[in-house]
């Protein structure tokens, strides 16, 4: 069965999508632009909420925000420094962000004060397979992570007992479970020098302010 | 001029009931399995599909005498992952905790069947009330399917209703109706309730 020819050219075919396309996407701009902040504000937040979890001891009101240099890839990261109540630093909790199977994973990595172990992390944003990647974010999964080497690479194992420094992964859901561990353990890698410096520096900088809102 | 087609009144009350998206039409039913567990976040689930499902057929409507056949689709799409975008951002912004707790199901409205059927059924081929009738009606009737899913599961499953507490104190919590099982158990029930329902209304009806 032949088709009729379509008259016009694809400018004149397509013209109402590249409209409706340029009008949604500053529509969407304009969205970003007015909620953006408010997002940021509210994962920053959570953060806060989270490292007292992650880093035992951790007080939020006294956790700080500062900017590590001399990573591994030259650029500046954010950090979180993780003080108890009465001010000793016991930790570090490490922002971390890379490609998961569907889409990007944020996570937080919880290390201790000598950047010598991972203490634990958590998954702040993930939009992996709903009821196989998306378990990622739960305790079983994270948990394994606490009481590892920060030194050494983390391993995802399919089969058989976890040794050292490997973890299970999740069935069904390989792929972001070894996303985790390669974010992981890139982010690891990158910091850990720095940060056992900057925990060198005891005790608190004059500018080394407390961030957290709330106890 | 509008194709000849139902009412904006016939749409409105079809969406409730008659065509209800969930229990005669089976559409949806990635969030209507996924999200219902609770109330609350069903109830957000039903909001944000009906903010998308209003507004895109609301646009689609505006602009049906400018769709060409063959790219209907791709503008219908456009259209609703714009919106879907924004009622996305927008629960991050003003319900952090919902968003989370929704996780990727929020961004999977594009896909849901309700919204794309709406566009193509009523609003590229129907005037602006129309269109918005039906996409209330329909999102009403979406709405009306989340609730008493999840009214079903978490008074039986968490012993709440919104999270207030409506079982006796010494009530076990039937575990198994907030998990996957307990999804399609309910629905399966409630689908056959309201297939009765519909065969006795038949019924009454060919009787006079």
């Amino acid at each position: 069965m032949s088709k009729a020819p379509r008259k016009g050219g694809y400018v004149s075919q397509a013209w109402l999508v590249i409209v409706l396309a340029l009008l949604y996407g500053g529509a969407l701009a304009g969205v970003q632009t007015t909620l953006g902040p408010r997002i940021a504000e509210n994962k920053k937040s959570e953060t806060y909420d989270v490292i007292p979890h992650l880093v035992e001891g951790a007080a939020r009101a006294k956790t700080t925000e500062r900017t590590v240099t001399g990573a591994v890839d030259g650029k500046p990261h954010p950090v979180y420094r993780a003080v108890t109540g009465d001010g000793t630093l016991c930790g570090w909790a490490l922002p971390a962000t890379g490609l998961g199977f569907a889409d990007r994973i944020d996570l937080l990595i919880g290390l201790c004060a000598d950047a010598s172990t991972i203490t634990g992390i958590y998954v702040l944003e993930q939009k992996e397979t709903p009821g196989l990647g998306n378990l990622i974010g739960t305790d079983e999964f994270r948990g394994q992570f606490a009481g590892k080497r920060a030194d050494e690479p983390i391993q995802v194992v399919t089969a058989g007992p976890v040794a050292g420094n490997e973890i299970r992964a999740l069935t069904g859901a390989t792929i972001s479970c070894d996303s985790v561990a390669d974010i992981v353990n890139a982010t690891v890698e990158n910091l850990r020098e720095p940060i056992r410096q900057l925990g060198a520096q005891e005790p608190l900088e004059p500018n080394d302010v407390p961030r957290g809102r709330g106890g | 001029m509008a194709l000849p087609g139902p009412t904006a009144a016939e749409r409105f009350f079809n969406g409730i009931l008659p065509e209800n998206p969930v229990y005669r039409q089976l559409l949806g039913m990635c969030p209507t399995l996924a999200v219902t567990g609770a109330v609350k976040p069903a109830m957000t689930m039903a909001a944000a599909t009906a903010f998308v499902l209003i507004s895109a057929n609301g646009i689609i409507s505006l602009i049906r005498g400018l769709l060409r056949p063959h790219l209907r689709i791709l503008v219908f799409t456009l259209t609703i992952a714009a919106f879907v975008t924004i009622a996305d951002r927008a629960l991050q912004a003003y319900m952090y905790q919902m968003s989370k707790e929704l996780g990727p199901y929020v961004p999977l409205i594009i896909v849901n069947c309700l919204i794309i059927s709406r566009c193509e059924i009523c609003a590229s081929k129907q005037n602006l009330g129309v269109a918005l009738a039906d996409a209330v009606g329909m999102s009403l009737g979406f709405g009306l399917a989340l609730a008493s899913i999840a009214t079903v599961r978490e008074i039986l499953g968490s012993g709440t209703w919104f999270g207030l507490p409506v079982m006796p104190s010494g009530w076990p919590n039937w575990g198994i109706m907030v998990l996957p099982p307990g999804a399609f158990l309910t629905l399966g029930l409630l689908l056959a309730v309201a297939e009765w329902i519909g065969l006795r209304r038949q019924e009454k009806g060919t009787e006079t």
